[in-house]
């Protein structure tokens, strides 16, 4: 089947069985590839009501039909299973170079299963498949793990790896590869922990089969030609992400004290321009990528120094505002640890920010943590990832369940300032005047992450714009009048991001270049036309994204307990608080306008009251045979 | 014409190494590239680029002297090379490979494809005339 690579790859730890199978053409022409495949394997196999972190909770790793292939930026990796972060539906991807290849190696999917009886490692190399002893490997930091493996296996092999956080099955840990690529959100380390898979190491050597390989890669050719034509290619790429950080936060959108407000004074001091200045090495690449966010460095702090990727705009925003740390040297310090100890960079801080609040109000001690802790302190922050990471007491215990459960159970109103929806901690965007944003987190489906729908643009600008234009043309006003909640207007520009983003993720490629500098979706289209030989328009693919969008929804719904419009909301901060300082003083959401705005969407998606997919829905956009 | 290397510009993607392989070979696949791109992390935290530079080792140790110099360019004869593999073992970059449908060895022909796809000018062309010998 051309542009895939035609088998899956099933393995049962607990049983030793290593099975290849068939990819289904049906499936492809259904799901396309990464998230979607994901989506309809959890869907169909995973026992209902399973733990997260029970031996028959799925691990999926999934490519997609574009992944691999000579177009830009074709080495996204998708992992996806049941959350420990959430209890529902989760996904998390990567960048790197994974991905392509297990593609090289014949497999567009692997499904694990199980638990080995001693910790392990998967060996892929084309077609042997072996489950190793990881002995040697247990215990270590994620890139520490990674150097060791690479040493002992060859640099041409690409590998992940989790970190203690990931055995000590913390509920945000994550997924680390090519030293600093990490599949970071929903806990999907902490499965792979459970079942005592340290990592996986894969080599592929074959090729893949496509319909007209001239065609394909002279339109693969002209698709880099294009996005080096963008302004952005230039202009967006020495910083990458990190480069909308002043952006973020002169529109008072930056999230502060954990997220106590919206705006800090130290903006300049860990933008983009002071990684260039401070830190970067080099730039580092994603497979295929002509654009690379990735700013590999190295930074020097009072308590260490170390070479670490990033930080990327998301760790700025977190570790630099919601844990107000002052120098982009000690963010990328933070950012270091959190990737060593296997930790995903925005739960992380945002657990950290929350239990220093948590002591600054008085309703944990200095004896609960074990020392004093406060904001902009990185021997604070430090200490409390350690905490956390290695449950190094019983609050550290508490603290490795993420803000929600920790919440729930330290009480005294701490839930009103426990950061997350759904129990998946809340990304950089602080949203208190930014209505379409603020519901674009509501409803992405594992809960607050903003990569499912982007839509800051549309509270600032009024309308879809690519980021380098955004920052291009400067916030404006240092003080913004109270945005107008239309609940129509936001559903629209959300449900239109919810299926343009992840279609990405069926295609198992990389939406920045789209994203950040305007690189246009129907490119996409055509790519997949000429690599599988299938006509796709961008239409079709956007009719397919909605469709995993109602099933994951209905995973979720399938697996918590109570699951509905009550999950929807932010936390009461966001609406119970107005933003009290920055340019959006005064400002914030009503319980009355999250409602109109939840209403307004759940209408425009054909779901009922309590946010569920009406069965005429389900019908209308394919899913009638399934569920 | 030449290729010039700008190692500090290379950011590891592979796009010169899939180009190569599709180019060279019809193969979706960098396996196949006749280069190599090292990462060195975590440090000293770059990337080194590995690629043939006409040295002619190869053309040296091969013993059925099927390795010849063209123009600068050292190019294999399939109808002479008997694929003892001595040429890709002795290559100091390792950047010989074998084809595994024929089980012949596979070497650069400075087709310049590497550099024409580099989106960070880490490979560029130089029309300065090559001097194989690597010097």
């Amino acid at each position: 089947m051309d542009g895939y690579a035609g088998k899956i790859l099933r393995i049962d730890l607990s049983k030793e069985e290593i099975l290849k199978e068939p990819l289904s053409e049906k499936m492809c022409d259904e799901f396309i590839g990464g998230r979607g495949f994901v989506a309809k394997t959890l869907y169909e196999e995973l026992p209902p009501d399973t733990d997260p972190f029970d031996k028959d909770n799925l691990f999926i790793i999934a490519t997609g039909p574009l992944s691999g292939h000579f177009l830009p930026a074709s080495g996204k990796t998708h992992f996806g299973s049941k959350s420990p972060a959430t209890g529902g539906y989760a996904d998390s991807n990567m960048g790197g170079h994974f991905g392509p290849a297990l593609k090289y190696a014949g497999y567009d999917m692997a499904v694990i299963i199980g638990k080995t009886k001693t910790p392990s490692y998967l060996f892929i190399e084309d077609d042997t498949i072996e489950i190793r002893s990881a002995k040697a490997y247990w215990g270590k930091g994620s890139l520490t793990c990674e150097e060791m493996m690479k040493k002992d296996l060859g640099e041409e092999f690409q590998i992940l790896t989790i970190g203690p956080a990931g055995e000590n099955l913390v509920k945000f840990a994550c997924i680390s590869h090519d030293f600093g690529r990490q599949a970071g959100r929903t806990g999907i380390g902490a499965v792979l922990g459970s079942k005592n898979i340290k990592a996986i190491a894969v080599r592929g050597t074959g090729s893949i089969p496509v319909n007209d390989v001239e065609k394909a890669y002279a339109k693969g050719k002209d698709a880099f030609e294009k996005v080096s034509q963008k302004p952005g290619f230039k202009g967006w790429t020495p910083e990458g992400t990190a480069g909308i950080t002043d952006w973020v936060n002169e529109i008072g959108a930056f999230p502060a004290k954990n997220f106590q407000t919206s705006h800090i004074d130290h903006g300049h001091m860990i933008n983009g321009k002071k990684i260039i200045e401070r830190l970067k090495i080099t730039d580092k690449g994603c497979y295929c990528c002509p654009t690379p966010c990735g700013k590999y460095g190295h930074t020097k702090t009072a308590l260490g120094s170390a070479y670490m990727e990033g930080p990327e705009f998301e760790t700025i925003s977190l570790f630099g505002g919601s844990c107000m740390l002052k120098t982009i040297e000690e963010v990328a310090y933070a950012n270091f640890l959190c990737d060593e100890l296997g930790i995903d960079t925005i739960s992380g801080a945002s657990v950290a920010a929350f239990a220093i609040e948590c002591f600054e109000k008085g309703i944990i001690s200095a004896d609960d943590i074990g020392k004093k802790v406060e904001f902009s302190d990185l021997e604070s922050i430090v200490y409390l990832l350690n905490l956390m990471s290695l449950r190094q007491n019983d609050l550290g215990d508490l603290l490795a369940q993420g803000v929600k459960i920790a919440s729930e159970n330290i009480g005294n109103g701490s839930e009103k300032f426990a950061i997350h929806v759904k129990g998946l901690e809340w990304t950089g965007y602080e949203c208190r005047n930014a209505p379409s944003m603020m519901l674009a987190y509501m409803t992405a489906d594992i809960g607050a992450h903003h990569n499912r729908a982007w839509v800051l643009g549309h509270d600032v600008v009024g309308s879809a714009t690519n980021v380098h234009d955004l920052i291009s043309a400067g916030a404006g006003s240092d003080k913004r009048p109270k945005a107008i909640v239309s609940g129509k207007d936001s559903a629209k520009f959300v449900i239109d991001s919810q299926h343009t983003r992840p279609a990405f993720d069926l295609l198992g490629c990389c939406r920045l270049q789209m994203m950040e500098l305007g690189f246009e979706v129907e490119n996409y289209a055509e790519l997949y036309t000429v690599i599988t030989g299938k006509k796709m328009t961008w239409d079709d693919l956007l009719k397919i994204s909605e469709k995993i969008w109602n099933l994951t929804r209905m995973i979720s719904a399938r697996e918590i307990k109570d699951f509905g419009r009550n999950l929807d909301y932010p936390p009461v901060r966001f609406y119970e608080e107005p933003t009290p300082s920055g340019p959006n003083k005064g400002h914030c959401i009503s319980l009355k306008e999250l409602d109109e705005l939840l209403d307004a969407y759940y209408g425009a998606r054909g779901w009922d009251k309590n946010g569920i997919p009406t069965k005429k829905t389900l019908d209308r956009v394919g899913l009638k045979h399934m569920i | 014409m030449n290729l010039i290397f700008n190692h500090e510009n290379c950011s590891g993607c592979g796009i010169c190494k899939l180009a190569c392989s599709i180019v060279n070979f019809k193969q979706i696949t960098p396996a196949r590239a006749l280069l190599r791109i090292e990462g060195l992390f975590p440090a000293p935290g770059h990337y080194q680029i590995h690629f043939c530079d006409q040295c002619g080792i190869c053309a040296e140790v091969c013993p059925v002297e099927a390795i010849e110099l063209e123009n600068g360019v050292y190019r294999i004869n399939e109808e002479e090379c008997i694929a003892c593999r001595e040429c890709v073992e002795a290559c100091p970059q390792s950047v010989m490979m074998i084809q595994s449908e024929n089980d012949m060895p596979a070497k650069c022909i400075l087709c310049g494809e590497c550099a024409t796809v580099c989106p960070r000018q880490a490979i560029m062309i130089s029309e300065e005339e090559n001097v194989a010998g690597g010097q």
